[in-house]
């Protein structure tokens, strides 16, 4: 798939976002557009899925370990056709399979119920090892946020993933930089977030998480990389695409009202007709 | 008063019947799995380890990753068994229990050893008297509680045999085997009546079954008709059972390995409050921390052998006349 063609499918992503965040007044727009970018690499690049098919033993899985993003998960999972995006606005209503965190027996094509930080990442952990119990090679990929590093057990799983050599396990860090209570740095900070995944056994790899061609060349470095596990430390911006949700901390769990809806889809869409005219 | 006979042959503790069965259901079924946390040895998961080290995964003293990784396992068709201390498999990994295997329901069974207070000699920070409190409320979660060898080897293969999470409790002590019968199979959710009176009826579980019984004699040398029943699935409580055994005696005494909170006793009088109110009375730790000390002394001391059994039974008829 071309850039441009990514981009596109992005910022339709990013829309969904604000859609369905606004719908539901509440929900977390900060968190899901740094990685708007990242869910739409995987989702329409990368994995290897069938939204018709979303139960396929042989699927590459995701897990949303930084769950509260689920409504950059939902949009690409939607406009990749798992479900038709016009549900997205029904996001954290009762009845609706858009859980406010991704919840698998709700939503077929959701690999792992999360919500809960540090949890996903252990789940994805078993899910690459019981591939290699039983020799299949598809690949595992989780969603980390820079805040959840915080929580002990993503170390414990990263232990364990480099012990058991878990190569078709693909952990990605959304280092946007900001959480709930502010800078990561100065809240607790995780840093060097590179050299502790390396202290743990990793490869690794730092890239701009906003920028395909860097999401796409890690993720193909990480293919050809054997006997250990690959973290992508994707340094993202938190609100990415929605200028005056940009870098600011009270975007994490905040929904857009009326007119912060109406200027964000004014927004992303002149985006979309700069894009469209290329 | 002197002790009780009883037909009592040996003991074995129950998680001996833990490592037995695994091993069993692990050659017929490949996808079946074990986890531990560093204490297979303990656990009985060793057993399988040395049968099929293939399928053993020991994931070091890390509880909380453990449970995530057997939920990750499980959403790939696993069968995983994960295995520590009852303190650290419900107490450290209790949210992730919660919420990476209860809430998508997903088809792991924990089996956790050394619970209760007959852990002894190492004290009250291993001594977890609240497991069966914190996986009861856990929608959807099965919690067993083998009272001995042979029902603990059975609800295993049961555990097995039922789709979605499941918690079974083994104990660290050798306990009397009282299951003689050489053809019995577990059934989740039924629970038994092992002697029939009609004065008052004692529900117990666990170390407690055996108690009871021999408390059982006691109080017939009394005069006093006690019923014993034994409620190895926790939840769901065999609700029939019990409210027709309170229905016949008007009493009820709960005895249990555990918190007086959240366990057999809290499962009882919720049931009984509902649907057949009757006084009720329940043995087990009275909402204190345990402390060093054999299990044998530890049993008598917080009044769940026999002799405390039947002491409490006749305190508590003596207050419900």
């Amino acid at each position: 798939m071309t850039n441009l063609e990514l981009q596109k499918y992005a910022l339709e992503v990013r829309k969904g976002i604000i859609a369905s965040t606004h719908s539901a007044k509440s929900g977390h727009p900060g968190g899901s557009l740094s990685a708007a970018d990242i869910f739409t690499f995987l989702y329409f690049e990368e994995m290897n899925i069938d939204p018709a098919n979303p139960f396929m033993p042989d699927r590459d899985r995701f897990v949303l370990s930084k769950g509260h993003t689920a409504p950059g998960l939902y949009a690409a999972m939607a406009y990749r056709g798992y479900f038709p995006p016009e549900e997205l606005i029904t996001l954290r209503k009762v009845g609706s399979k858009l859980q406010g965190h991704p919840c698998m027996q709700e939503l077929p094509g959701i690999d792992m119920s999360t919500g809960s930080l540090g949890q996903g990442v252990s789940a994805a952990v078993g899910m690459a090892l019981a591939a290699k119990m039983d020799n299949q090679d598809y690949r595992v990929y989780t969603l980390l946020g820079d805040g959840e590093i915080q929580e002990g057990q993503v170390w414990e799983a990263a232990m364990f993933a480099s012990h058991k050599e878990l190569d078709n396990l693909l952990v990605i860090v959304d280092n946007n930089g900001l959480q709930i209570d502010g800078d990561i740095a100065e809240v607790c900070s995780p840093y060097p977030i590179d050299q502790k995944f390396e202290a743990f056994g990793f490869h690794v790899i730092n890239i701009d998480g906003n920028d395909f061609d860097q999401i796409r060349s890690a993720c193909k470095e990480a293919r050809t990389i054997k006997g250990k596990p690959t973290a992508i430390i994707a340094k993202t911006v938190k609100g990415k695409g929605v200028s005056f949700m940009e870098g600011e901390a009270g975007w994490h769990g905040k929904a857009p009202n009326d007119e912060q809806y109406e200027a964000a889809m004014k927004e992303l869409e002149n985006r979309e007709e700069e894009l469209c005219q290329k | 008063m002197s002790e009780v006979k009883t037909n009592v042959v040996s003991k074995i503790a129950t998680r001996e019947g833990y490592g037995e069965a695994l091993v069993e259901l692990g050659k017929e079924h490949p996808e079946l799995v074990v986890l531990d946390a560093d204490l297979a040895a303990a656990t009985k998961t060793s057993v399988f380890q040395k049968a099929f080290p293939d399928r053993h995964i020991d994931c070091g003293i890390a509880e909380s990753n453990m449970a995530g990784i057997a939920a990750g396992l499980a959403t790939a068709g696993k069968v995983p068994f994960m295995s520590s201390f009852a303190m650290f498999a419900t107490g450290r990994a209790y949210e992730q229990i919660r919420n990476s295997i209860g809430y998508p329901g997903l088809n792991v069974k924990i089996g956790a050893s050394h619970a209760g207070i007959t852990v002894g000699e190492d004290g009250a920070t291993h001594q977890c008297n609240e497991d069966l409190a914190l996986m009861r409320n856990i929608p959807g979660m099965v919690v067993i509680n083998p009272s001995d060898v042979v029902e603990a080897k059975e609800a295993v293969i049961a555990a097995y045999n039922y789709e979605g999470p499941v918690y079974i409790r083994f104990g660290r002590a050798a306990v009397p085997v009282i299951n003689d019968n050489p053809n019995f199979k577990f059934e989740i959710g039924k629970g038994s009546i092992l002697k029939e009176g009609k004065d008052v009826t004692i529900i117990a579980t666990g170390l407690l079954v055996s108690s009871a019984l021999d408390a059982a004699k006691m109080l017939q040398e009394d005069g006093i008709d006690a019923e014993v029943l034994n409620i190895a699935t926790i939840k769901p409580l065999d609700e029939e059972l019990v409210v027709a055994s309170a229905r016949k005696t008007g009493k009820v005494v709960t005895a249990e390995e555990h918190s007086i909170i959240g366990g057999l006793g809290s499962a009882v009088c919720e049931c009984l409050s509902e649907k057949a109110p009757t006084p009720v009375y329940r043995i087990g730790i009275r909402d204190v921390f345990g402390q060093s000390g054999s299990a044998a002394e530890l049993v008598e001391k917080y009044e769940l052998d026999a002799k405390g059994v039947y002491r409490q039974v006749k305190e508590f008829l003596g207050n419900n006349r």
